[in-house]
């Protein structure tokens, strides 16, 4: 069992003509993951890493029965494209691209509440369900199958975290990077909450960083909602206020919101032990599992 | 990252906008502090131009009666250092009498994924300590983006801070210019503290906040054309710019280079935890070639606190060979390594870098933990010497 995604999972890539769009469209192919086509305006016709390009999602969704969209179309032009996958109902939209404008994902948020289609990212690495299939830039062979439901703000932390989860022979459902921006679809209560609904993920790990309140509400929700044991860690501990630490997200307000210390405070209350590194995160989920 | 405007190129473009704002000359030396003065008429304020808050505090803000007022005052701002920056340029601008100071303001709340307009009574004074302290005393209204903020909101945010009847029409009609701005500029904070309210019951933007989204300057040109003379006053962050890092400098002398962001904090939190002190955040970002490595090692090099490097990457994007490579070509080009480097590569091609990188030009560790302790040690003993 997974969540979000599987081998069945069918799915077009916006961008796929691009050279990320391309080599990641094979990488996730090799991996095992069912893209059957691409979408790109004023391509439609050719044919790109073994799978028929159309013009629109639509388009790809009408012959292909696409249900999922990867985006890796340049920052300019991605908040249109995720507008083209959310107005297409597709079940699930996945950005990779990094550096969209705000005020683009401010107009993708409003849109989020009015359809279905539920968005990961943008400015993230995607999703695994190992074995299974990858949607994103995740490298597969660190991964394993397995019992651990893993979300994280950010793509190489999670594979520090997750190399020290494989190599003491733990696996993973799914794990599911959300993304380093202000402003993303898929949060940590959305993530939590498929994990607990899933019957086979056994515990969750969590992989915050400095910034916002996601953390401190996604603490709040575990207090009400969950019991899978989750641990966490925290990134940023160290980080200046008003000092931005390269995700558009990861700042340490001047009046001293999204620090590191409230959000692990709040873990903390909510019975979720929060490692001082990456491999005591590993010890933590370990021992849940014994 | 956002680009920050200057107060005076903050003004130019509320102006244009039509947010009234007081008579103001650019100048960079004491007689042109003088003829702009005596242009504008005395008194007048004398302002340091330079990206930090508290000016006032810091004696970059002078207030001048006459011309031989205007010459000290010119003469103790300009070239002064204000909080690290230098300054070399200051706005003479007419000063207003007031009765009021209110404050104006849109962001992003990112906690809600929406803009926000807030207006206060008490501007003037630090806004972040009266959101800590007073929250109340400032009006919110969000913003559908979709639609733009409606009149009715303008008047709903004056009404709610309780902005007096006889302003409150001027006071929203600024509010809204302002969330125009905002909107069509890709504003990541537009401001106004103090919006001064003269007897005469006139309002007037006595400073202006200006920061746009750096992500969408590909779509505001005109804007983009000001960074260069916004940029950032340390000459380590500006030449961070130069080769497209993000990097932060700090205090301590254990360098840090790795890639993706959550990673590299990770990495100067470890330094910490072990007993060090991190030097910077250098994140070198996804799918970085050899040139680009070698240009973060030079980077860290050119920064005389740093004692050791502590260089981690877990490839996804970013394969070990080509970051074998860059640390080769880095290293090899020195008779004597600069400062003792510790790396640590995993992820995608991490067997093909070790087989590339030399070893005899640094220390190589497995693990995340045993890489940071290493490099810690080292800095210790240079620092010992």
């Amino acid at each position: 069992m997974s969540v979000l995604v599987d081998d069945d999972t069918r799915v077009v890539v916006q961008g796929i003509t691009g050279g990320e769009g391309k080599f990641h469209a094979e990488q996730m192919m090799e991996y095992g993951t069912n893209v059957v086509a691409g979408a790109v305006p004023g391509k439609g016709g050719q044919e790109v890493a073994g799978v028929p390009v159309y013009d629109t999602v639509d388009e790809a969704v009408e012959v292909e029965n696409a249900d999922t969209s990867v985006i890796f179309v340049p920052p300019a032009f991605a908040g249109d494209a995720i507008f083209e996958s959310l107005d297409t109902d597709l079940d699930l939209a996945v950005a990779i691209t990094e550096g969209i404008p705000t005020q683009d994902m401010a107009r993708v948020n409003k849109r989020l509440t009015e359809t279905d289609t539920r968005l990961i990212g943008p400015n993230c690495p995607g999703l695994i369900t190992p074995g299974e299939a990858k949607l994103g830039i995740l490298p597969g062979n660190i991964f394993a199958s397995g019992d651990v439901g893993l979300v994280s703000r950010s793509g190489t932390l999670t594979y520090q975290v997750v190399d020290s989860l494989t190599n003491r022979g733990i696996g993973q459902t799914t794990a599911i990077g959300i993304g380093g921006d202000p402003i993303i679809g898929t949060d940590f209560v959305d993530a939590l909450e498929l994990f607990e609904n899933d019957p086979d993920t056994k515990a969750i790990a969590m992989c915050g960083e400095i910034g916002g309140e996601d953390e401190e509400e996604a603490a709040a929700y575990i207090d009400e909602h969950v019991d899978t044991p989750v641990a966490g860690f925290i990134a940023g501990r160290t980080a200046p206020p008003g000092k931005r630490m390269g995700h558009a997200g990861a700042i340490v307000s001047g009046s001293g919101t999204g620090t590191a210390e409230s959000k692990i405070n709040a873990l903390n209350d909510a019975g979720v032990p929060v490692g001082d590194t990456p491999e005591e995160v590993a010890d933590h989920v370990e021992s849940f599992l014994e | 990252m956002d680009m920050k405007l200057h107060e005076y190129q903050a003004k130019q473009v509320f102006a244009d906008a039509g947010v009234p704002t007081p008579e103001s000359k650019l100048a960079s030396d004491v007689d042109g502090v003088v003829a702009a003065a005596e242009e504008i008429g005395y008194p007048v304020a004398v302002k340091a131009q330079v990206q930090v808050g508290g000016r006032g505090k810091a004696g970059g803000i002078k207030l001048v009666d006459d011309e031989q007022e205007a010459r000290e005052a010119a003469d103790s701002i300009l070239g002064m250092d204000l909080k690290g920056y230098h300054v070399d340029r200051v706005l003479v601008e007419e000063a207003v009498d007031f009765t009021n100071e209110l404050y104006v303001g849109i962001t992003m709340d990112r906690g809600e994924g929406k803009p926000v307009a807030m207006v206060s009574t008490k501007g003037g004074v630090d806004i972040e300590a009266v959101a800590e302290e007073t929250p109340e005393a400032i009006a919110r209204e969000h913003i559908d983006p979709s639609f733009g903020m409606h009149p009715y909101q303008a008047r709903k945010a004056v009404y709610d801070a309780g902005v007096p009847g006889e302003i409150a029409r001027d006071v929203s009609s600024v509010l809204t210019t302002l969330y125009q701005l905002w909107s069509d500029r890709d504003g990541a904070d537009a401001e106004i503290n103090p919006l001064m309210v003269t007897s005469d019951n006139d309002v007037i933007a006595a400073d202006a906040v200006m920061n746009i989204d750096e992500d969408a300057l590909f779509r505001q040109p005109e804007l983009a054309e000001m960074e260069d003379e916004a940029a950032s006053g340390d000459a380590l962050e500006q030449k961070a710019d130069e080769y497209n890092f993000d990097y932060v400098r700090l205090e301590g002398n254990t360098g840090i280079i790795g890639n993706g962001a959550g990673l590299v904090m990770t990495t100067l939190d470890l330094v910490d935890h072990y007993g060090g002190e991190p030097a910077n955040f250098l994140d070198v970002g996804g799918g970085a070639k050899a040139d680009r490595i070698a240009n973060a090692l030079d980077m860290v090099f050119s920064d005389e606190n740093v004692d050791s490097v502590v260089f981690n990457i877990f490839g996804g994007i970013t394969r070990g060979d080509e970051v074998a490579k860059g640390i080769n070509e880095a290293l090899e080009q020195f008779d004597e390594i600069p400062k003792p480097v510790v790396v640590r590569l995993a992820g995608t091609n991490w067997e093909e870098g070790m087989e590339i990188l030399n070893e005899d030009l640094v220390t190589v560790e497995q693990t995340l933990e045993d890489a940071v302790q290493r490099a810690v040690e080292y800095a210790d003993e240079v620092n010992e010497q």
